[in-house]
């Protein structure tokens, strides 16, 4: 068991941003309301996968839709909490444990807020590893948990019930209420039992954001070189293998819309004039090539970091002229099942390629 | 003939420019009370040029006189910070990620109302015009003389904080309002900040418009004045006074601006090289480009209209080491006369090495003639790597660009650059802050979330650049002179086809005698 303090939502957001692998949305606000709710409440008690009773009754909450609106509308904060009283009230059960669906980005930070608020153990652990455009790509809908009941809520106290029978659908469906609800909400999904979540779930990775956070401010205090310290660190993980992909200066940004997806794509010329390497951005970083071969793709982490900071670049802001690092970060055992790859993997983005783990795994 | 002025936090420098042609310069201190070395200024360049004042069409005022007086903590007003959105918002009250001296000094008068707006333009809630009544008894209880109104995407429809500020007006007669949607864009805690901000320093900046007018006035100079702002266009000092937040960066735009009149360039890069630091950015048509990015003053989160400046540790006093591998980040700054080697000291600069290499005739030459031939070569080519480097990195595209070379150390920088078509060395470079206020335009700025459900792109583009085109006149430009400076389009993310963010810039030439 960890707790979560006021202090440790910087360490968290740092390593959450390079979990987003260029998405999920900047973590600042999200940290701003952590904060607040663990200072009005008490700390939040983080536990793992191996803490969390059997018959625990899991769901697993965040927020849906674009990080460009919750920067103007920043959440009342109870967004969360109604959501959970509204899956509550029409389920008749009660809920006694968290989970984050998506670690990468905002969303880490957004499950603290209602573990601070209603006083229940977030569990460590999320069904993305990473962050992902939509809420059917989760290790929980690969291994059979349904999406619905999802509970929606906005600041007002708009509540919504989404009953599917797929978590596509339910998706589909939420993100269609969600326009309408101003862009921005609040959900409670993937409702669960322990046992369930420990099968189900990729571990240990609210921890792991924070434990990035740390070492790479602790490299930073320490006047280590930053991003072989976080390789190395990254190494000893369940993650298991990370290595440096390329380093370079970004030449082009292209963007355009394939298939109904707003596709980038990013060149980053090496500094020894090598073939150019392009990073293909579908909301996050997908696939990442260099004269036509495939050095990683998805749904192995590619993360673009400041060449100097290591600091996780957001894809919308990439620009001509900065010097980066490519990190590609293998995803846990969990995520590379054939099952999890149909959900997520090349082919779920319109991606034509295998999908060949990171290190050769 | 237009007069540039730029008050500095040491310097005030004043130029009279005829067309493109500096008629006169000069550089004099700045004075406690503005006015009177604003006077002794304007003494210098009248009287080496012999312009009488009513030759004189206009004057151009830079100053970072605002930005200083938050940054210092120094003449700032109690404010009440009144935020519409509830119940959106709530999860995050005014000034929360603020310096706790700073929120402080400005008496933590935090309220929060419901109201508000989407980013379609539907209402979050209805304006809470009785809590507004209660909000204005406490302001009146309290003596607070100064009030900031944010709401919820009033960039989208700023309805509710007009209606709020006209019940202000009526219930607290005398107090200054600023308006979120007047001074900032989408990104509120960001917007909100910028407000109060302002808001702080609505008596200063009536007093600061009033000396400059003084000092005006004393020379018997009736032309119309005006002020730059962050983006390089112009203010009316009615608007300064109500907006002095829009001056905060105008000092970095004013400096490139001016050099990229010097060299008769508008797409350029610039480098202002100094004694710690050389600042580098990028001029298109004649702006600088702006930064995406958050820019934090006196620790506080904005999102203003700032010209993305690249900043990097070589000046003139920057320190060599390793035999000239490596230079800075370091610099003994304005200790050079005492510190380095041609001035008797004892730390090898970089300004000893552009000595060395006889580049330069600065101190005692014999001082550093025994510094290795092989070090002053490695030196020369690690500073003008580091500036070529910073170019590159600063440009948006592999094309070359000239880049104009300005300020004390640009001395550092003898040869050609790889990243650069041609180097520009301008004459006059030294006063480029002042030449910039007096060449600046005045523009109009269009930045918003547009719900595009069942609208043609074409019809929302020529909306949102028709409303930037009246902006600009309605700050004072020429109708038919305004050009669309510049259009992005960023469609949001995760939510495909329903919504995109439209900014559109338009600039045009100001209307002389009509302010």
């Amino acid at each position: 068991m960890r707790e979560i303090h006021p202090q440790d939502l910087e360490d968290i957001a740092v390593g959450a941003a390079i979990l987003g692998t260029g998405g999920g949305g900047d973590p600042y606000i999200g940290k701003l309301l952590a904060r607040g709710a663990i200072e009005a409440n008490a700390p939040v008690k983080m536990i793992s996968l191996e803490e969390l009773p059997d018959d625990a009754k899991v769901v697993t909450c965040g927020a849906m839709g674009a990080p460009t609106i919750l920067i103007e509308k920043i959440p009342s904060g109870e967004e969360m909490l109604m959501a959970l009283r509204h899956y509550e009230d029409v389920t008749g059960e009660t809920v006694t444990a968290l989970m984050p669906f998506e670690a990468g980005g905002l969303n880490s930070c957004l499950p603290i807020v209602l573990a601070a608020q209603t006083g229940l153990p977030l569990i460590d652990a999320d069904g993305m590893g990473r962050a992902f455009p939509q809420l059917e790509m989760e290790t929980f809908n690969v291994y059979g948990v349904k999406a619905a009941p999802v509970a929606l809520a906005d600041e007002r106290g708009n509540l919504a019930m989404v009953e599917a029978d797929d978590a596509a659908k339910a998706e589909f469906l939420a993100r269609g209420l969600c326009i309408r609800m101003g862009g921005q909400v609040c959900l409670v999904n993937y409702p669960m039992d322990g046992a369930t979540a420990k099968r189900v779930s990729v571990p240990a990775t609210m921890s792991l954001a924070q434990d990035i956070g740390r070492v790479l401010r602790e490299a930073k205090r320490e006047k280590k070189a930053l991003l072989p310290t976080l390789i190395d660190f990254l190494s000893t993980t369940h993650y298991g293998y990370a290595k440096l992909l390329g380093s370079g200066k970004i030449s082009d940004i292209e963007r355009k819309v394939e298939n109904g997806w707003s596709v980038g794509v990013v060149t980053i010329v090496p500094f020894d004039d090598s073939e150019p390497y392009k990073i293909r951005i579908q909301n996050e970083n997908l696939l990442l090539e260099q004269s036509g071969e495939i050095l990683a793709v998805v749904p192995d982490l590619i993360c673009v970091l400041d060449i100097d900071t290591v600091e996780a670049i957001p894809t919308e802001r990439l620009r001509y002229g900065q010097r980066v690092d490519i990190l590609g970060i293998r995803v846990p055992e969990i995520m590379r099942t054939p099952e999890a790859l149909a959900v997520f993997g090349p082919g779920a983005f319109g991606i034509d390629a295998d999908y060949v783990a990171l290190g050769g795994a | 003939m237009r007069v540039g002025i730029d008050v500095g936090g040491t310097n005030t420098d004043a130029v009279i420019l005829d067309g493109d042609t500096v008629v006169a310069a000069c550089k004099s201190p700045t004075t406690l009370d503005v006015s009177s070395g604003i006077s002794a200024a304007l003494s210098v360049v009248m009287g080496d040029s012999g312009v009488q004042p009513d030759a004189i069409d206009a004057v151009m005022i830079g100053t970072t006189h605002f930005t200083n007086a938050v940054v210092e903590r120094r003449r700032l007003l109690e404010v009440a910070a009144i935020r519409i959105g509830l119940p959106a918002t709530r999860g995050v009250p005014p000034m929360t990620d603020w310096p706790a001296d700073l929120a402080d000094t400005l008496g933590r008068h935090t309220f929060m109302l419901h109201g508000g707006h989407e980013f379609d333009g539907r209402e979050i809630a209805p304006l809470d015009e009785a809590g507004l009544l209660e909000v204005a008894k406490e302001i009146r209880a309290r003596g607070i003389r100064s009030a900031a109104i944010t709401s919820v995407f009033s960039p989208v429809t700023a309805v509710m904080e007009l209606r709020a500020a006209e019940i202000l007006r009526e219930e607290c007669p005398g107090v200054a309002l600023s308006l979120s949607h007047e001074i900032g864009r989408v990104g509120f805690l960001e917007r909100e900040n910028a407000a109060i901000m302002n808001a702080c320093l609505a008596e200063l900046s009536v007093k600061v418009v009033s000396s400059f007018r003084a000092a005006l006035g004393e020379k018997g100079i009736t032309a119309p004045f005006f002020i730059s702002q962050n983006d390089g266009t112009l203010m009316t000092p009615e608007h300064v006074e109500r907006y002095p937040v829009l001056t905060f960066a105008s000092g970095p735009t004013n400096s490139m601006r001016g050099a990229a009149r010097l060299a008769g360039l508008g797409d350029a890069m610039v480098v202002d090289i100094g004694g710690t630091t050389s600042d580098v950015g990028m001029l298109m048509q004649g702006f600088p480009r702006e930064s995406a990015v958050a820019v934090d003053i006196g620790g506080v989160r904005t999102n203003f209209r700032m010209p993305d400046v690249l900043a990097i540790g070589l000046g003139g006093g920057s320190l060599v080491r390793d035999e000239g591998a490596r230079i800075g980040p370091d610099s003994v700054g304005y200790e050079i006369t005492e510190k380095a080697l041609v001035f008797g000291g004892d730390t090898l600069t970089t300004t000893d090495i552009i000595v060395a290499a006889g580049l330069a005739d600065i101190g005692d030459a014999s001082r550093v003639a025994s510094i290795p031939k092989a070090t002053v070569e490695t030196a020369i080519a690690t500073m003008h790597r580091m500036v070529d480097e910073a170019v590159d990195r600063m440009k948006m595209s592999a094309d070359k660009l000239p880049v104009i070379l300005v300020g004390g150390g640009s001395v550092l920088i003898s040869r050609e650059l790889p990243s650069a078509s041609e180097v520009i060395r301008p004459e006059n470079a030294g006063v480029a802050n002042a030449i910039g206020a007096a060449i600046a335009q005045v523009g109009g700025e269009v930045d918003r979330i547009y719900a595009m459900e069942g609208r043609q792109r074409d019809e929302v583009l020529d909306e949102a650049k028709k409303e930037a085109t009246a902006n600009a006149v309605a700050a004072g430009a020429v109708g038919n002179s305004v050009k669309i400076m510049d259009i992005e389009e960023v469609p949001l993310a995760y939510l495909p086809g329903s919504a995109t963010r439209i900014r559109v810039k338009a600039v045009g030439d100001l209307a002389f005698g009509e302010a």
